[in-house]
């Protein structure tokens, strides 16, 4: 996973956050091409990678599902995304304004700021178990556990949360700069600690290795994988998060950018986490559906280097991630300061990360996330390449006037509503949820404007 | 000073690196390759700032 999409209310920076980015402010594709990598190797790799392991993926699903499900991310990215970003050049909230109207906006900030403030928690669990080390007598969490493990754990969780959100309250400047000079070398720690456990399998036949044990149950298929890949993300690239970044780019291309974060952080990286569970299984007996936490593991393979990594990785994420939580909350209480906000976020956070469940499901939670927030992007898409041609208004909130846009908010929670019935009691796969959650949102969309959509007074 | 900073971090780096592939070829002790990283993690985050820019 990564941080959480850039997407800020206006009272954040005075960027150009009510206008079009203007040409002298448009940014190259370097920029970008650093930005994802950074952003996409986070602490919660560490978890993820192991998690396919725990779900009995295959080798072949590790090694080619993720190749497929990353580069589709990827294109989503290039030709969506990046697409429209510098077509229009407006940040998602704002063109969500235009289209929904500001009052759907915050409920869409509600949606956005508990999702975060979970994504957050996840990545102080990971963090805290970096404190395992030190401290043997306090149990770690593996994946089959819910609940908290003890006091020690409580306190560790909020200590970790607490400076995350104390930082945060601060703003993310500095961690923002510290993301980015630690990305390289997170990267290498990842890439370390492969290295290490190959030397201890005395085997670089990846096939082999990643192939799960005769007997093994298999709860993720090839496509699962595939879709997992693909829509991890699916906030940032389907539901056009990413807008209030690349409007930045000079370019569309600039959308290729994505492919560093894919492709290190979401393919090395994760299959280099998975072997550090490979080696546990195999050498220490661990329960692969059990699993390791990921501090043992990383501290055992490379020592500190790799619990400052995690610590960092769980840090320099989870910082903006409450920091845009916290804002999120506060554009929807009018009068609420930015401090309480993230304070509000940092506690959620907080008590999210004491209960490992989170993070331990978060192959499902990052699929659910993805179908909340992936369908408002499908309306985006809508109003980009089919409006006109459909004979529906495009930026018909702003156009008309309304604070309140009813064919949004239908659209966008009748397929939300199906889609969690069928996770919750038809037990589907939640990455295979916000692709049709998304198309079924721009079909209706596009009905329902129709129908009772606010209509332009010259439309 | 910047360009000392820079190849003193792209040292680092490959302080991070090295230490592990020579460990899977067995030709570093586990000991030796986790206090080699270490040392680095801290010459990366001394110099890094030094060169990089930030992100804000």
């Amino acid at each position: 996973m990564t941080t959480p999409p850039a997407v800020v209310p206006a009272v954040e920076s005075g960027e150009f956050e009510r206008e079009r980015v203007p040409d002298r402010a448009l940014k190259g594709p370097t920029a970008f091409w650093g930005m994802y990598a950074g952003e996409h190797t986070a602490g919660t790799e560490f978890m993820l990678g192991p998690l396919f392991i725990a779900w009995g993926a295959t080798a072949n699903s590790i090694i080619f599902g993720l190749l497929i499900g990353n580069l589709l991310a990827v294109l989503t990215w290039r030709f969506l995304t990046a697409r429209i970003a510098t077509a229009q050049r407006l940040t998602l909230y704002y063109k969500m304004e235009k289209i929904a109207g500001g009052k759907l906006v915050v409920l869409y900030n509600l949606a956005n700021g508990i999702l975060f403030c979970f994504l957050a928690g996840a990545m102080v669990t990971v963090s805290a178990t970096a404190v395992g080390p030190f401290f043997p007598s306090m149990a770690m969490p593996t994946f089959d556990t819910m609940l908290p493990t003890g006091p020690g754990w409580i306190v560790a969780c909020a200590l970790i949360g607490g400076a995350m959100t104390l930082v945060a309250l601060k703003g993310y400047g500095f961690v923002a700069k510290v993301g980015h000079w630690s990305a390289p070398w997170m990267f290498l720690v990842f890439v370390a600690c492969a290295f290490v456990t190959l030397g201890r399998l005395e085997s670089f036949d990846l096939m082999t290795l990643l192939t799960p044990p005769p007997g093994t149950l298999t709860k993720i298929s090839f496509w699962g994988v595939v879709f997992f890949a693909w829509f991890c993300n699916a906030a940032m690239h389907l539901g056009m998060a990413d807008l209030s970044v690349l409007r930045f780019a000079k370019k569309a291309s600039s959308g290729w950018a994505s492919a560093a974060g894919m492709f290190l952080g979401h393919y090395v990286a994760w299959i280099c986490a998975a072997l550090l569970l490979v080696y546990w299984v195999r050498f220490h007996g661990v329960d692969p559906t059990v699993g390791k936490d990921p501090g043992t593991m990383v501290n055992d393979a490379v020592g500190w280097a790799g619990l400052i990594c995690i610590i960092i990785a769980g840090w320099t994420t989870a910082n903006p991630t409450i920091y845009r939580a916290g804002l999120a909350f506060q554009g929807m209480v009018p009068g609420m300061t930015r401090s309480t906000g993230t304070l509000i976020a940092g506690s959620l956070c907080i008590g999210a990360g004491i209960f490992p469940a989170f993070a331990m499901n978060l192959l499902s939670f990052v699929g659910l996330y993805g179908t909340v927030l992936a369908p408002i992007g499908a309306i985006i898409v809508v109003d980009f390449y089919f409006a006109e041609r459909l004979g529906i208004p495009t930026d018909p909130a702003e156009r008309a006037g309304a604070g309140f846009n009813v064919a949004v908010l239908l659209a966008w929670l009748i397929p939300v509503a199906v889609a969690m019935y069928g996770y919750k009691f038809h037990g589907v796969f939640a990455s295979f949820l916000p692709l049709p959650c998304a198309i079924a949102c721009a079909v209706l969309y596009v009905v329902f404007s129709k129908a009772f959509g606010p209509k332009p007074a010259t439309a | 000073m910047q360009s000392f900073a820079k190849y003193l971090g792209l040292l680092a780096l490959a302080a991070t690196i090295v230490p592990p592939a020579l460990f899977m070829f067995k030709l570093m002790p586990l000991d030796a390759m986790k206090w080699t990283m270490f040392a680095a993690t801290f010459v990366w985050f001394a110099t890094a700032p030094v060169w990089m820019k930030g992100s804000d």
